[in-house]
């Protein structure tokens, strides 16, 4: 029987939530096929990840917890992904553009012989034709892909499709199935893995705070010693007064390439052409000019708003909001006003 | 043993880029430049190259406007360039790409890694990458930061990886593919007599036949290009005598838009 295959992407026993997102276009999709979704769950934990699958719309779940597969690896994950697929050719394989989705699918459509669009943020069907817009030349402008079923591969962009409302009395099949290689003939070998420090992921952020080469221009006086005085005023900065706002806003903090290359803050936070490419609801830049190459992360964005001390900085053309002033006092009156405001 | 690194020309990072009436995504007479995430695969390559006493070849799939990022290449430093292309090649679906780029580099020979950037610029499909991997059967190593060894001899490498949930160190057998992240390395700017050579060096292009494959059918369609629909901003400057006032002006604003 026909299917679309959802790919739930499990790190460490937790769902990556964008999946959900996957799942809610997934089951969109089945419905106008007139076919079940499938939803796919590998790793630490995939059994009791299964009933959330269900509650947020899968018919079936396909598990494999084997030893393997407990911590993410290409090969083995690729393997089985593949393996699925060429079994049930499905008219579709759908999951969200991360790290790992972004390999794993790539990987497994080049195994049987998928075509694959990435990055979709809008998708249609037309028999089983499959057409899907993606940004292209930095997301300066859009690319319309097609590619037909079975065997389709498709990644869509975080937070561009909306999941099903968790339905706690929804119950799905759930198969277990072993995995494709043994650990022997797997080449790729984990020593470590240290957990990432940031805590709020800027991909599926609602709401990001960032600051750019602007906030340097800290009136606190670094203690004797420093070796850097600008590096300790802008990190200073980045504690003091960003963290704060996006603490009281639970938002993701970013940065300009400018500030993440003086050393202000490390690349993960970098927004734009050469960093991530973001869609909030709301994106405050503070102290950041609006170069092209930073509007091409977060032009997406629902609603920016822009505080910067110079007028006529190009980041206002693109604000919804602006703020003509410091940011230092400017961010700092924000935090307490929304405190104010939300009762924090 | 022998290090590959792809490239190719993307349009500079400023250019304004449009769709034209007849469809055509254009960028006026800005200039191309190498792809930029490609700064770090390139001065990668001719460090690890150099590091196991080997050579590193630099290939570039499509038509003469790659020549640019190949020459940038050899400026740098990387001991050879190669352009594959004939007619026909359809390079926006990766997994003929991939085809192509996997017999290129069976006919360098010898080859123990090879090294792509993160993504390009203007396409950001990756996917080339991780296809490349498979149609050569090797191991693939993703947003590697670091290289922590490369054991030519015992062919074995181990590198430090970046997944969205933190790092993790990855030992894996070579062959292999990888794709290397920004911050990796400091990537060289091509020297003034790395550019004269670079300038006189003639590029040599690998047909499909001389490569000896004949592709799959492409597995998807370009549809077409657009450009972006206009968003007509409205700006607000938010006025007030004092910082703290116009901050409760602008959190009354975001409530309105319903977007805290
Ligand atoms: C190949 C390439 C790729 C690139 N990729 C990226 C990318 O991914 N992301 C990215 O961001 N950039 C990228 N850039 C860099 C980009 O061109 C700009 O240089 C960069 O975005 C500028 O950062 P900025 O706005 O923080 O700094 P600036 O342009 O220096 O702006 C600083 C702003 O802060 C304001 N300011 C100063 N002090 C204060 C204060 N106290 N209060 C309020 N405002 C203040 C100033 O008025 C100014 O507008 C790339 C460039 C190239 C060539
Ligand atoms: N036509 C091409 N020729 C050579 N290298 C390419 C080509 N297309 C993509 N690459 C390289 O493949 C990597 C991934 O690019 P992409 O898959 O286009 O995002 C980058 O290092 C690119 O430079």
């Amino acid at each position: 029987m026909s299917r679309v295959i959802v790919f739930v992407e499990n790190f460490d026993g937790h769902v990556n939530p964008t999946s959900w997102e996957a799942l809610g276009l997934g089951s969109t999709l089945a419905q106008q096929w007139g076919v079940p979704v499938t939803a796919v769950v590998f790793g630490k934990n995939a059994t009791a990840l299964a009933e959330d699958a269900a509650q947020y719309g899968a018919d079936h779940v396909v598990v494999c917890e084997d030893e393997t597969l407990a911590t993410y690896r290409l090969e083995p994950y690729a393997a089985l992904l593949a393996k699925l697929v060429s079994e049930h050719a499905p008219k579709l394989v759908l999951g969200v553009g991360t790290n790992i989705g972004r390999e794993l699918f790539a990987t497994a459509a080049a195994d049987v012989g998928g075509g694959i669009i990435t990055e979709a943020s809008e998708v249609s069907v037309d028999g089983d034709t499959l057409t899907a817009t993606r940004p292209a030349f930095s997301g300066k402008v859009l690319m319309k892909m097609s590619v037909s079923a079975p065997n389709a591969f498709l990644l869509i962009r975080a937070r561009a499709f909306k999941p099903n409302s968790k339905d706690a009395s929804r119950k799905a099949e759930v198969t277990t199935v072993s995995p494709v290689m043994a650990e022997a003939d797997i080449s790729t070998k984990v020593e470590s893995f240290t957990p990432e420090t940031s805590k709020v992921n800027l991909s599926d952020a609602g709401i990001i705070v960032s600051a750019g080469r602007g906030i340097a221009n800290n009136p606190a006086t670094p203690p004797a010693g420093v070796a850097d005085a600008t590096i300790w005023k802008a990190q200073h900065g980045f504690e003091t007064v960003v963290q704060p706002l996006a603490d009281v806003l639970g938002a993701a903090v970013g940065a300009s390439r400018a500030a993440v290359d003086a050393g202000y803050i490390s690349y993960d936070h970098q927004v734009g052409q050469t960093g991530k490419s973001v869609n909030p609801d709301l994106y405050i830049a503070a102290g950041i000019s609006g170069a092209i190459q930073h509007q091409a992360g977060m032009r997406n964005s629902k609603v920016i708003v822009a505080i910067n001390k110079d007028g006529d900085a190009p980041i206002f053309k693109m604000a919804r909001y602006g703020i003509v002033g410091d940011l230092y006092e400017v961010l700092p009156a924000l935090t307490e006003a929304l405190k104010k405001k939300l009762g924090k | 043993m022998h290090i590959v690194t792809f490239t190719r020309s993307t349009p500079d990072t400023t250019a304004k880029v449009e769709v034209n009436g007849k469809g055509e995504v254009t960028w006026g007479d800005a200039a191309t430049v190498v792809n930029p995430w490609d700064e770090y695969s390139l001065e990668e390559a001719i460090v690890q190259a150099k590091n196991v006493g080997g050579k590193a070849t630099v290939i570039a799939i499509g038509t003469e406007m790659h020549n640019e990022a190949l020459k940038h290449s050899l400026a740098m430093g990387l001991d050879a360039a190669v352009r594959v292309w004939s007619d026909g090649l359809d390079v926006t679906d990766s997994l003929h790409w991939a085809t192509a780029a996997a017999a290129a580099v069976n006919k360098v020979g010898d080859v123990g890694l090879v090294i792509f950037g993160k993504e390009s610029v203007d396409t950001g499909t990756d996917q080339h990458i991780y296809q490349t991997a498979r149609k050569l059967g090797w191991t693939m190593l993703s947003y590697v930061a670091k290289i922590l060894e490369l054991d030519a001899a015992n062919k074995t490498i181990k590198v430090e990886k970046v997944l969205e949930g933190g790092k993790q160190v990855l030992t894996a057998k070579l062959p292999a593919v990888i794709s290397v992240m920004k911050g990796i390395n400091e990537p060289r700017y091509p020297s003034f007599i790395g550019i004269r050579k670079a300038s006189k060096a003639e590029i040599p292009v690998w047909s499909l036949s001389d490569l000896g494959v004949t592709l799959p059918a492409a597995s998807t369609q370009l549809v077409g290009y657009s450009n972006l629909p206009v968003q007509e901003v409205v700006t607000e400057i938010i006025d007030g005598a004092t910082p703290q006032e116009k901050a409760e002006k602008l959190v009354e604003k975001l409530l309105e838009a319903k977007v805290l």
